[in-house]
């Protein structure tokens, strides 16, 4: 008798057309911590949507307890202890944490009235089940991210769960609430309930799996117990192909002035007077938790901290930001860190999205020029590869590494001498991390850029910094020069930050 | 995707019929409509005297509908372009009356000049206070337009006391009722206001940067729009459209009064919206606006003359913007 | 705890209210007799159950702007029944005008559904629709006070009190006021203690976690905009109940004044948030504004650019007041 929870056998799902989902078998057995892992589109969410009802397959059996469930709905599939906590958490930030928690309950009872009493007492015994103390009356919306994702766990263990699927959990977490979260995995897994974490983060899957099983295009590639596994291998199978191990040693003249220089910059209540020079070719990582000042620090070069005190000297003369169109105008450029709501224009063709920034340059009196808009917009989608039919296909069309490479066209265009990104691969599966990192090397060096590259991917900042920076409560607190530090040195010194 | 000289026409009609604002849809519906109305009736329909009169009232409501696209294309709204078409309207005639009180309706050419200057300058003003509420201060726009609304059909009210302003003067009423050439001649403004809106949105940066954050007003800032001076702009110009709207409508009634058009406001919502406007912002054709006024307009004509009372003609606009909203919904799920 | 008491939205609106009242005091103390406020009160009956309507439906997310259209229609389409049928009863008259405003109600709430429209723009269809019909097919002559039933009218007139002014004449409050009452302690129960209440705050604050979480999301837009058509039919009725005739062109307008009350009480416009205490609040003070003004001794002309500036004014405060929670 097979202690398989829930059981995915042959199952096949088409969207007009495209085949989502191709021969998939994946079972996860009771009490289990079993770990998805894929590229964006290897067909992750699907399967999701499958498990909890949202899609039905066409092709292939559902199975429960050992039991057919072919027309699986949401309703039954919560019925079954079946608990999806999607990335957005599905919480409602306008009602009290307490709200939140027992509306669940009382919509499972069936309940037509509400008393805030029984509200409490709900809430409260939801929270101390997961261990953790979260104000009750505090709104959802104004909690911090970890914190809505806390209740949103403990709003699935309150319905007798026995499955709960996590859909990349860690993305917006810092390392320290990554390692908070991973206790309430295994606290969960003793009390028998099976937690399936689908994710990109090799990382983490490999810290926290039993099992693993490898998606790519729809189909499963690989799947078995985690040991069996390593970085490399896991990245192999997701991708198809190997990342690279080297390091970037910087390009330019060390000796020469540098083209960005910080004393003492200090922004009100987020950085405290800190001092940077960065160079032509020096790609520069910054690496700390959340709150560490990160964000401040590259809004404050791009004129969004406008009461930032401290000098900014650009090619050693000193400069004001105090606005964006300040920031522009020095050839500072920023790329943000969620690109579908800060960077991109979804709805607006590829045109549109890489001239946004340079409309003023572009204009005769005016009136666009023409030719000369979609002259510069054919150079810079040959220049980044960006794989579009057109230049007026729509931004919302493209791949995630294609959209993120629209972003940096649209900087590069501004001919930016600064290049601030911050998380420029969140989100963006391995194969296209790879080539955005390429990307970004071979532009620093060709172009002399000086790059400031916010991350909280260790490898990512190995691999691809000259100089890795730890900033902790506003200030620097280490630097590590290429080659230096150890993916493990690193992440332990950023672990001891409290 | 190469475009020369020759090649450009081709290359846009093959754009009109696939664009996703839907102007190939909307021609169809209006064409439809005239179709249906001239069967119905065609010795009163298909008179060049309707379609002569039809563009007499249609650069009004043209006007308007078009101002409360580019209110929309920021993903907001205004309220109050009623409010600044008839303070116009109402502020030209108190002018009228104080050059010349008793004889307003003999006023010469520089008069009229005075006066149209005077209801621009209220469109500039009423829309630059907007801009500022909206823009500046972040109130939301269905608010400070609701509130603003208030305020500038109030001190229309005010200034009249109440009863209608008349005795404009021929000048005036030239520009609602005269022929220039043949053409009506708020036709002729409309043509060249429309002309002008439309090239403003599609070949300046001005456009361009509007679009762009009516899509996505986040990005937008982070792309170094200048997203408080491109919407403070954009209600500037519909306040400027929505004074020549009052303009013509006082010259073509040679009257002005603070409640005029009440129901044009809703009208001008339901067209914009119908001739593809997106209400959160992004999406908008002059075209497509156009077109919906005009199937809009030959719609009624027809009703009326089949002597249906106007309020049955309220009616079937309301239901035709359900059943068209209907119909977009029922094509993008196949 | 004061504090906490302070940061409610509601909180901002009382303190609005009572600084209006004592200034308009200040110009006037004839504002504070007993006739003037039992006035006020009876103005505030129709606007106020149409507001709680709005309420419900601002908290779901969406605006209405066809509850005039509704309401007049239930009342036009009721009086106009009883004329014909001769009926000397009132309560079934109100239970049809309320059944009326219902289902014209329970047909936005399918077009919104249906069509995916944002809801400004299917109520703004549906109101065209109702008011086109009414006047095109059912007529426009409005029913003089001759004509009316005699008990609407009696009904309407009966005061909970009855007062006599120094020159003779007889002034009450109306017993309206405590339908209204009535009416608003509904709701408040409604949005606060059923679990069809919450559903709409919930819905209003997120709509796709609402659905995923399990709340019957048609049934919660069908209770927002059946309860905002029936609130405005009742109301449509009892207002030419009050003023003695049924004129089917009325409430042209209306819609705006009665969301600007309903936004002053600081239910916000996106949805998520609101109480009927502050509606109620809100719509005393929109009412006293446009009312005060000829006590002021100011030309009843200004009244709209006043109750203008005051929208401005509060929205302005709310919007500086979000903007410092977020900074």
């Amino acid at each position: 008798m097979d202690a398989s929870l829930i059981e995915l056998d042959g199952v096949g799902k088409n969207f007009a057309g495209i085949r989502a989902l191709d021969n998939v078998t994946l079972a996860v057995r009771r009490g289990e911590i079993h770990c998805l892992a894929g590229e964006n589109g290897s067909g992750k969410s699907t399967i999701i949507k499958i498990m909890s009802g949202v899609y039905q397959p066409d092709e292939g059996e559902i199975l429960i307890d050992g039991t057919s469930a072919r027309r699986l709905t949401p309703v039954e599939s919560v019925h079954h202890g079946i608990q999806v906590i999607y990335q957005d958490f599905s919480l409602f930030g306008n009602l009290t944490v307490a709200e939140n928690l027992a509306l669940n309950s009382f919509l499972r009872e069936s309940r037509r009235l509400v008393s805030w009493r029984e509200v409490r007492r709900i809430g409260r015994r939801a929270l101390d089940r997961l261990g953790v103390d979260i104000d009750l009356d505090a709104e959802v919306g104004a909690l911090p991210t970890s914190s809505k994702q806390l209740v949103a766990i403990a709003r699935a263990l309150m319905s007798d769960a026995r499955l709960i699927i996590m859909d990349e959990p860690t993305t917006a977490l810092t390392r320290n609430e990554v390692e908070r979260l991973m206790t309430i995995i295994r606290a969960i897994q003793r009390d028998g309930i099976a937690v399936l974490f689908v994710s990109h983060k090799i990382g983490e899957m490999l810290e926290i799996g039993e099992n693993l099983t490898v998606m790519r295009n729809g189909r499963v590639v690989i799947e078995g117990p985690i040991v069996e596994f390593d970085e490399v291998s896991i990245t192999r199978h997701m991708t198809g192909h190997d990342i690279s191990t080297a390091i970037y040693e910087g390009a330019g003249d060390p000796e020469a002035p540098p083209r960005l220089e910080l004393k003492g910059l200090t922004v009100p209540g987020a950085v405290e007077g800190v001092d940077l020079s960065l160079r032509s070719g020096d790609i520069i990582g910054l690496s700390g938790l959340i709150g560490a000042g990160r964000t401040d620090l590259a809004l404050a070069l791009f004129g969004m901290r406008p009461h930032h005190t401290g000098e900014i000297r650009i090619d050693g003369k000193p400069v004001s930001l105090r606005g964006v169109s300040d920031a522009i105008h020095h050839r500072i450029a920023y790329v943000p860190e969620d690109r579908l709501t800060e960077g991109l224009f979804l709805t607006q063709s590829v045109q549109r999205n890489i001239l946004a920034s340079s409309f003023d340059r572009i204009t005769r009196g005016l009136v666009i020029d023409r030719a000369r808009a979609e002259a510069w917009t054919a150079e810079m989608i040959r220049a980044m590869q960006i794989a579009a039919p057109s230049g007026s296909t729509s931004v919302g069309d493209l791949s995630g590494g294609n959209q993120q490479r629209v972003v940096l066209a649209r900087w590069l265009l501004t001919e930016a001498r600064i290049l601030i990104l911050n998380g420029p691969t969140v989100g963006v599966d391995v194969g296209s991390k790879a080539e955005i990192h390429r990307i970004i090397r071979d532009l620093t060096v060709k172009r002399g850029l000086a790059v400031l590259m916010i991350s909280d991917d260790v490898p990512e900042l190995l691999g691809n910094c000259n100089e890795v920076i730890l900033m902790h409560r506003g200030r620097f607190v280490e630097r590590y020069r290429a080659g230096s530090a150890t993916e493990e040195a690193l992440t332990d010194r950023l672990r001891s930050l409290r | 995707m190469k475009t020369k000289g020759a090649e450009r026409g081709a290359f846009d009609f093959r754009r009109l019929i696939n664009r996703e604002d839907n102007i190939g849809q909307l021609l169809l519906i209006t064409a439809a409509v005239f179709v249906v109305m001239a069967a119905l009736s065609p010795e009163k329909f298909l008179r060049f005297y309707n379609f002569e009169s039809i563009s007499f009232v249609f650069p009004e409501l043209g006007l308007l509908s078009i101002a409360i696209m580019v209110a929309m294309l920021t993903g907001g709204i205004d309220l109050s372009i009623i409010g600044i078409a008839n303070l116009a309207g109402v502020l030209a005639g108190v002018l009228f009356h104080r050059l010349a009180p008793g004889a307003s309706a003999s006023l010469g050419l520089n008069a009229v000049a005075g006066g149209i200057a005077l209801a621009l300058a209220v469109g500039v003003v009423a829309g630059a206070l907007n801009g500022f509420l909206i823009a500046k201060l972040r109130i939301t726009p269905i608010l400070a337009t609701l509130g603003t609304s208030q305020v500038y059909s109030g001190l229309a009210l005010v200034m009249t006391g109440g009863p209608a302003i008349v005795g404009f003067p021929a000048g005036w009423n030239f520009i609602g009722n005269g022929k220039v050439a043949g053409v009506a001649a708020p036709f002729l403004i409309f043509l060249v206001l429309a002309a002008g809106v439309s090239f403003i949105l599609s070949r300046t940066a001005f456009g361009a940067k509007l679009m762009l954050i009516g899509a996505n007003p986040k990005a937008a800032v982070f792309a170094g729009l200048d997203t408080e001076r491109v919407v403070f702009q954009s209600y500037v110009l519909t306040g400027v459209l929505a004074s020549v709207a009052g303009l013509i409508l006082s010259g073509r009634t040679n009257a002005a009064k603070s409640d005029y058009g009440a129901s044009y406001l809703l009208e001008a919502v339901l067209i914009a919206v119908l001739g593809g406007t997106n209400p959160a912002g992004g999406r908008g054709t002059v075209l497509g606006v156009s077109i919906a006024v005009l199937a809009l307009m030959l719609l009624s004509s027809g009703f009326q003359i089949l002597r249906f009372s106007n309020f049955l003609i309220d009616f079937i606009w309301g239901g035709f913007l359900l059943l068209v909203i209907a119909i977009n919904v029922m094509r993008n799920r196949r | 705890m004061t504090l906490s008491l302070l940061r409610r939205p509601e909180a901002i609106v009382a303190v609005a209210l009572l600084l209006a009242m004592v200034i308009i005091g200040l110009v006037n103390p004839a504002f504070w007799s007993l006739d003037n406020q039992f006035g006020l009160l009876r103005s505030n009956v129709v606007i106020g159950i149409m507001a709680l309507g709005v309420l419900l439906v601002m908290i779901s997310g969406g605006i209405d702007v066809s509850f005039p259209a509704f309401a007049v229609a239930a009342m036009y389409l009721t009086v106009k029944g009883m004329v014909q049928f001769n009926y000397t009863g009132v309560a079934l008259p109100f239970v049809a005008a309320t059944l009326i405003g219902l289902i014209l109600g329970a047909f936005n709430a399918f077009c919104i559904r249906a069509f995916r429209m944002i809801p400004l723009i299917v109520t703004l269809g549906t109101a065209s629709v109702v008011r086109g019909l009414l006047l095109g097919l059912v007529g426009t002559s409005t029913i003089n006070v001759d004509k009316m039933p005699p008990q609407l009218i009696d009904f309407g007139k009966t005061d909970i009190v009855n007062l006599t002014l120094a020159d003779g004449s007889r002034y009450g409050l109306t017993a309206m006021i405590l339908i209204y009452a009535a009416l608003a302690l509904a709701v408040h129960l409604a949005l606060r203690y059923t679990m069809i209440g919450r559903s709409l705050y919930a819905f209003g604050g997120a709509p796709e976690a609402a659905a995923r979480v399990g709340f019957d999301t048609r049934k919660t837009l069908l209770f927002a905009y059946c309860a905002a058509g029936a609130l405005a039919g009742f109301a449509g009725l009892l207002h030419s109940s009050m003023i003695w005739l049924a004129n089917p062109r009325d409430f042209v307008g209306f819609e705006l004044d009665v969301i600007a009350a309903v936004v002053l009480g600081g239910a916000s416009i996106f949805g998520g948030k609101g109480s009927v205490l502050g509606t109620l609040l809100g719509v005393f003070l929109l009412v006293m504004i446009k009312n005060s003004l000829i006590i002021m001794h100011i030309d009843t002309t200004w009244q709209q650019v006043v109750v203008g500036l005051v929208i401005i004014a509060a929205t302005t405060l709310t919007a500086w007041r979000d903007r410092m929670r977020v900074a």
